[in-house]
């Protein structure tokens, strides 16, 4: 896996580990991890909404924790394992928070959806039985226009109930 | 963003010369100050220096002191046995900072550098009186901070640690914007090696400060009713959007009667 030590101004090689393949890229430095995910690969289930650090719409995982895609530099990325929602089903079937999120409707126009999840399938990973403050400080940082946080509590709950 | 140089070098002495070399090259620790600011065009590095690399995340607890890397990110000292038993106040103060993506990649080192008015880390360092560790020397928190986003760092300089000496009683409140996490006040209390001291954040125009007057009183009598009693002027306090000086002002005495009476 390459990890650059000196790169640009101006486009690099480099190589992102991503959703367990290695892909490579040519970016110059500047480009975040979330442009590079949408732009450059296409996995465009990441979102950018505030794309400051704001709204946490971007989140995707690094080594298997959430972080602010849009707030990480894509070659500051390389050689850590990046997980976007694109990543959290095994083919058809989908991880627990997404099959719960659809049965409690824990989104309505869907754009801070993939970074919910995220964030509340991290949490169930670290602490596999949250109660609803663990869910609300866990979505904290994010943006719901829409106002579907007491359904993403619900949701997330439920699913850590499911998960063996 | 202006696109830029980037290096990751893995050796503290060759980031520390890139940085003193150029004086357009800048440091990058967590980025989540760092990142913004160039999104706004406010900074046009010639280089990016990422420190990832350098080996300088970590938390080592003694008897006396606990030391953390300057690469250390808010999770893992939030997350830290080690931190929660030494000084457990430290390890909370860094679980309310931003939200839990912003501290899974923000670090001890970046929020100091950076010394923004607002950030939480300051508090605790001038109230429990931990010495900043750079590249070249150890400075006392009581001349580490400079002012607003001033600290006394100079061109590469690269903080590597933070010691802090364990307190026999500390606690951190805040009254956070509800947006943004940041102090709208936020005050650190601590009795323990290095005295008695009282540090506001997110309340002066110059960023962190020793609260005199609190210290004084808490010397001579620890108690939530000892800082009751204790003014606050609004003179060279903030005012903005979010609270007039009078009401941080307000705010000082409250979250400073919550800290005492949390720590006990």
């Amino acid at each position: 896996m390459t990890r650059p030590e000196m790169a640009g101004p101006g486009k690099t090689a480099i190589t992102l580990a991503v959703n367990g393949t290695s892909r490579q890229l040519e970016l110059e430095p500047r480009t975040t991890l979330a442009e590079a995910l949408r732009n450059t690969l296409g996995l465009t289930g990441t979102k950018i909404a505030c794309n400051r650090g704001a709204c946490s719409a971007c989140t995707v995982w690094l080594n298997g924790q959430p972080v602010l895609s849009c707030m990480t530099l894509a070659i500051d990325a390389a050689g850590q394992e990046i997980t976007t929602i694109e990543g959290l089903a095994h083919g058809e079937a989908l991880h627990p928070v997404q099959d719960a999120f659809i049965e409690h409707d824990a989104m309505q126009c869907g754009f801070c959806t993939p970074g919910m999840v995220m964030s509340c399938a991290a949490l169930l990973e670290r602490n596999p039985h949250p109660d609803a403050e663990a869910v609300r400080d866990a979505i904290a940082g994010h943006y719901c226009r829409c106002g579907t946080y007491p359904h993403v509590v619900a949701a997330t709950l439920a699913a850590a109930e499911r998960k063996p | 963003m202006y696109d830029f140089e980037y290096l990751k070098p893995k050796a503290l002495a060759e980031a520390a010369s890139i940085l003193a070399g150029d004086g357009d090259a800048k440091a990058l620790a967590g980025g989540m100050t760092f990142i913004p600011v160039l999104k706004q065009r406010l900074n046009k590095p010639s280089k990016v220096v990422d420190l990832a690399a350098l080996g300088l995340s970590g938390i080592k607890v003694s008897g006396e002191t606990v030391e953390i890397g300057a690469m250390t990110t808010h999770a893992t000292v939030a997350a830290s046995a080690d931190v929660k038993r030494a000084i457990p106040a430290l390890a909370k103060l860094a679980g309310n900072i931003g939200d839990e993506a912003v501290r899974h990649r923000g670090t001890i080192g970046g929020s100091l550098a950076n010394n923004d008015p607002s950030a939480c880390y300051p508090a605790a360092v001038l109230a429990m009186g931990a010495t900043i560790v750079t590249n070249k020397r150890r400075i006392e928190a009581d001349n580490y901070f400079q002012g607003m986003f001033a600290t006394a760092l100079e061109q590469g300089e690269v903080i590597t640690s933070v010691v802090f000496p364990v307190p026999a009683k500390a606690a951190y409140m805040k009254f956070a914007n509800p947006a943004s996490r940041y102090a709208m006040v936020g005050v650190f209390v601590a009795k323990g090696p290095k005295g008695t001291r009282v540090a506001v954040t997110g309340a002066g125009q110059n960023g962190v400060f020793r609260h005199k007057a609190m210290e004084e009183a808490l010397a001579k009598n620890w108690s939530a009713d000892a800082v009751a009693g204790v003014k606050t002027p609004a003179d060279g306090l903030n005012s903005d959007i979010h609270a007039s000086a009078e009401y941080r002002a307000h705010l000082v005495g409250v979250m400073a009667k919550r800290a005492v009476a949390a720590a006990g």
